[in-house]
C-alpha cells in the first residue's frame, strides 16, 4: 500500500515512515500543505495521513482541494483538537476518517488499512462470506456450516462491521464508532464483553475460530484456514 | 488632580453650572419683562394724571381768568401728595403753586419735560426728580404741571436691586447645590473605585458598596457584584482545577517515570523491558484519558463544545446506551434494566449526551457492584428510566450500591473527586464532572438522590419548543417550557 503521510514534526514523520514500511506499506513524506497537496496531485496513493495544522496550507483546505480537483483518494486526518466539534469539521471538508493525537500506532494502522481501497470483493455486495460462515445483509440471516446463527440487530451489525472488514484489524475504538455511532471513551471495555458474546455465538460450537483477537490492537476475523 | 479640579471635572457640576447659566438667564428676561411693563404703566399713568389736571385748571382758566386759576392752583397746593403746581408772570415771579425756584430751561420748554427740583424737607431741602408739562398762557404767563418721580426711581431701584440680589442668591445656591451633589456623588464613585482596586489588587472577594437608595448607581453596583461573584467563583475553580491537575497528572506522570528508572536501574533483560515498556504505555493510555476528559469537561463548561445540537430522542439514546452497557452488567452479576418513556425529543448533542449517559450508567456498574448490593440487602440492579416531567426530560439511574452520603453530593460532582470507598474501582473522578458540565451546557441540572439504599441521580435536560409524542408534533405551552430562568440557575450549582 502506497502512503502519503503529510506531517510538519519530522520526527512524528519518520516514525510513521519506518513504523509503515514494518508493516509492509510504502511511505512517502511532505513537510507541508503546499508540498502535500503537489505530491497527492501528482500520484497515485492508496491512502494520505494529513496532519490538521501544517504550514503554508492547512491539512483541511488540503483535502479540500484534492476533492475540488475530484481526486477522491482516502484521507485521514490527524489532530490534536479531539472534540467532536473538530471531526465533524473534518469529514465535513472530505476527511474519510479522523484520528485525535496522542494516538497509538496500531490504532492508525487498522484505521488506514480500513480506509484503503483494496479491490475486494466483499465491498458491496450482499453476502459477506469468511469460511464458512456466511452474513446475508439482504434478509439479515447469519448461518456456519449452513446453521442457522441467531443474532440480536447489534450483534448483525458488529458481524456485519468486522466482515466487511475481514482479514483487517478493526480497533475497539472503531467499533464503537461505525457499530454505535459513539466518539467518546466509554471508559469500561463495553466492546470486549460483546465480542465475547458475539463469538460465543458464532465460534463457541464450531471447530476453526474465526474472531481473533489482535493484541494490543483489536479484533479480526478471518479463516485461518487459508 | 487636585480634589477640586476633579469635582470641577464630574458631569453632575457641569450639569449644575448649565443648568444655572440657563436658569439665570430665564430670570433676568422674567424680571426685566416685569420691570419694563411697569415704567411703562406708570408713565402712561403719570401723563394721564397731568393731562387731567391740565384740563381741569384750563376749564378754570377760561371760567375765570388767571384769578380763578392762581386762586385753583393755590388751594390744589394746599392738598399734600405728589402733585406739583407753578402759575407765574412772563418774568418767572410765581402767583401761585408749590414749586420754587424753576430753573429758566424748564421756564423755555415746551411741553412734557423731566427736570430736578428742590423743596423743603427736614433739616434744609432736597433735590427731587419731577416730571412736568409746560403750558403758556396768553400775556406771557405760565402753567407748570408736574409731579413728584423721585418714588418711581426709588422704585425702578429697588427692582434692579431685588433683580442682582436674587441673580446672585440664585447663582450661590446653583453653585453651592451643584458642589454638594457632585461632591455626594462623587464620594459615591470614589468609594465604588477604591472598591475596585482592592479587587483589582487580587482581593476577589471585594464588593462594590451599596448605598440602599436604590437609584441607578446601586443598581450599577449591585449587577457589578454579580458578576465579581461569577468571576470570584470561577477563579475559585480555575484555582481548583490547576491544584488538581497538579495532583491527579502529576502522580501518574511521577510512577511512569519511577517504572522506566527502575527498569534501567535493573540489569538488561529483554523481557524486563518489555514489560516495563507495556506498563508505560498503559500509563500512558491512562493519563492520555485523563487529558481528554479534562479538556472535554473544560471545552463543555466554556461552552465551547455542542455546536451540533440536533432533535433527538432521548429514550431511544438511553436505550441504545443501556444496550451498550448491557452484557458488562451481565458479566458483573448487576441486571440492568431500563424503563424508557415513549419517544420523548429534546435539542442536545449526542455524543455528548451520550458520554452523559454512559457516565452515569458507567459509575451505576462499577460503585453498584453486586457485592455491595448483596451488603445492603438488594437484588444488585442497576435500573435507567427516562420521563416527561412537567416539561422536563428526567433520565434516573439507580444503583443498590454504597451510595454517596448526603454531605458529599454536591462535592462528588466536581473534578477529580473520589470517594474513599471507590478508590479500588479505576476511574479518573471526572465522570459526574462531565455529566454536570453537560447539564449545565444543555441548560438543565444534575442531582444526586439517596435511593435507600443505594444511589439516584437525576439528569433533567429542558425539553424545547416542540415535543414529538408518538410521532405527532405537539406544541409545548409557554408555563411548561422550563428554559426559564430558573432552569438556567439551577443549572449552576
Amino acid at each position: 500500500m502506497r502512503v502519503l503521510v503529510i506531517e510538519d514534526d519530522q520526527e512524528t514523520a519518520s516514525f510513521l515512515k519506518r513504523a509503515l514500511k514494518e508493516a509492509g506499506h510504502v511511505a512517502e513524506y511532505a513537510g507541508d500543505g503546499q508540498a502535500g497537496l503537489d505530491l497527492a496531485k501528482a500520484n497515485a496513493y492508496d491512502v494520505l495521513i494529513v496532519d490538521r495544522m501544517l504550514p503554508k496550507c492547512d491539512g483541511l483546505t488540503v483535502i479540500q482541494s484534492l476533492r475540488k480537483d475530484d481526486i477522491k483518494t482516502p484521507a485521514l486526518i490527524l489532530s490534536a483538537l479531539g472534540e467532536v466539534d473538530d471531526r465533524v469539521k473534518g469529514l465535513r471538508a472530505g476527511g474519510d476518517d479522523y484520528l485525535t493525537k496522542p494516538y497509538a500506532f496500531s490504532e492508525l494502522l487498522a484505521r488506514i488499512e480500513a480506509l484503503a481501497r483494496r479491490p475486494s470483493p466483499e465491498e458491496g455486495s450482499t453476502r459477506f462470506i469468511v469460511g464458512d460462515l456466511v452474513l446475508d445483509r439482504l434478509s439479515h440471516k447469519v448461518t456456519r456450516g449452513g446453521e442457522a446463527i441467531m443474532l440480536q440487530p447489534r450483534e448483525f451489525r458488529l458481524l456485519e462491521y468486522l466482515m466487511k472488514h475481514a482479514e483487517k484489524v478493526v480497533t475497539r475504538t472503531m467499533l464503537l464508532e461505525n457499530v454505535w455511532d459513539y466518539h467518546f471513551d466509554p471508559q469500561t471495555n463495553v466492546i470486549d464483553v460483546h465480542i465475547s458474546r458475539l463469538r460465543s455465538k458464532i465460534d463457541k460450537n464450531f471447530g476453526i475460530p474465526l474472531l481473533h483477537t489482535v493484541r494490543g490492537a483489536g479484533y479480526t476475523i478471518r479463516d485461518s484456514a487459508h | 488632580m487636585t480634589a477640586l479640579t476633579k469635582l470641577f471635572r464630574t458631569t453632575t457640576f457641569r450639569l449644575s453650572l448649565t443648568y444655572l447659566a440657563l436658569f439665570s438667564a430665564a430670570a433676568i428676561l422674567v424680571i426685566f419683562y416685569i420691570y419694563w411693563n411697569t415704567t411703562v404703566l406708570l408713565s402712561q399713568q403719570l401723563n394721564q394724571t397731568i393731562d387731567a389736571e391740565l384740563t381741569g385748571l384750563a376749564e378754570q382758566y377760561k371760567a375765570g381768568g388767571l384769578d380763578q386759576l392762581v386762586r385753583t392752583v393755590a388751594a390744589r397746593s394746599q392738598t399734600p401728595g405728589s402733585s406739583l403746581y407753578l402759575v407765574a408772570d412772563k418774568d418767572g415771579n410765581s402767583l401761585a403753586g408749590n414749586l420754587t425756584a424753576v430753573s429758566p430751561d424748564l421756564w423755555n420748554s415746551l411741553g412734557p419735560v423731566e427736570f430736578a427740583y428742590r423743596r423743603p424737607a427736614p433739616g434744609g431741602t432736597e433735590r427731587r426728580l419731577a416730571f412736568a408739562n409746560v403750558f403758556r398762557l396768553p400775556a406771557g404767563h405760565r402753567l407748570i404741571v408736574g409731579r413728584d418721580i423721585e418714588d418711581r426711581r426709588d422704585f425702578a431701584r429697588t427692582i434692579r436691586r431685588a433683580m442682582f440680589w436674587s441673580l446672585a442668591l440664585l447663582a450661590l445656591v446653583g453653585l453651592g447645590g451643584g458642589f454638594w451633589v457632585s461632591r455626594r456623588l462623587l464620594a459615591r464613585i470614589d468609594a465604588v473605585s477604591d472598591a475596585t482596586r482592592t479587587i483589582m489588587a487580587g482581593d476577589l472577594t471585594g464588593r462594590l458598596p451599596v448605598s440602599g437608595s436604590g437609584d441607578e448607581l446601586d443598581r450599577l453596583s449591585e449587577s457589578l457584584n454579580l458578576m465579581l461573584a461569577r468571576i470570584e467563583q470561577l477563579m475559585a475553580g480555575l484555582r481548583e482545577v490547576s491544584d488538581n491537575i497538579a495532583h491527579d497528572l502529576k502522580t501518574p506522570l511521577n510512577r511512569l517515570r519511577n517504572r522506566v528508572e527502575e527498569a534501567l536501574r535493573e540489569p538488561p533483560s529483554q523481557p524486563a523491558y518489555r514489560e516495563a515498556l507495556e506498563r508505560t504505555i498503559e500509563e500512558a493510555d491512562g493519563l492520555i484519558k485523563t487529558f481528554n476528559a479534562l479538556l472535554s469537561i473544560a471545552r463543555v463548561e466554556a461552552g465551547a463544545a455542542g455546536e451540533n445540537r440536533e432533535q433527538l430522542d432521548v429514550s431511544e439514546l438511553v436505550r441504545d446506551v443501556a444496550d451498550l452497557y448491557e452484557p458488562v452488567a451481565e458479566e458483573r452479576g448487576i441486571d440492568l434494566k431500563s424503563d424508557v418513556a415513549p419517544p420523548l425529543f429534546i435539542r442536545a448533542d449526542r455524543q455528548l449526551l451520550g458520554q452523559a449517559i454512559a457516565n452515569l450508567i458507567d459509575n451505576a456498574i462499577k460503585y453498584g457492584a453486586a457485592d455491595a448490593a448483596r451488603d445492603n440487602g438488594a437484588k444488585p440492579e442497576v435500573e435507567v428510566t427516562v420521563r416527561d416531567r412537567n416539561g422536563t426530560a428526567e433520565i434516573i439511574v439507580t444503583d443498590r450500591g454504597p451510595g454517596v452520603p448526603e454531605a458529599e453530593r454536591e462535592r462528588v460532582l466536581n473534578r477529580f473527586v473520589r470517594l474513599e470507598a471507590s478508590r479500588s474501582e479505576p476511574g479518573s473522578g471526572l465522570g459526574l464532572s462531565l455529566v454536570a458540565a453537560v447539564a449545565r451546557l444543555h441548560g438543565g441540572s444534575l442531582k444526586l438522590e439517596d435511593h435507600a439504599p443505594g444511589l439516584r441521580v437525576v439528569l433533567a435536560l429542558p425539553i424545547g419548543d416542540e415535543t414529538h409524542v408518538n410521532g405527532t408534533v405537539a406544541a409545548v405551552s409557554p408555563e411548561q417550557r422550563s428554559d426559564t430562568p430558573d432552569g438556567v440557575l439551577r443549572a449552576h450549582r
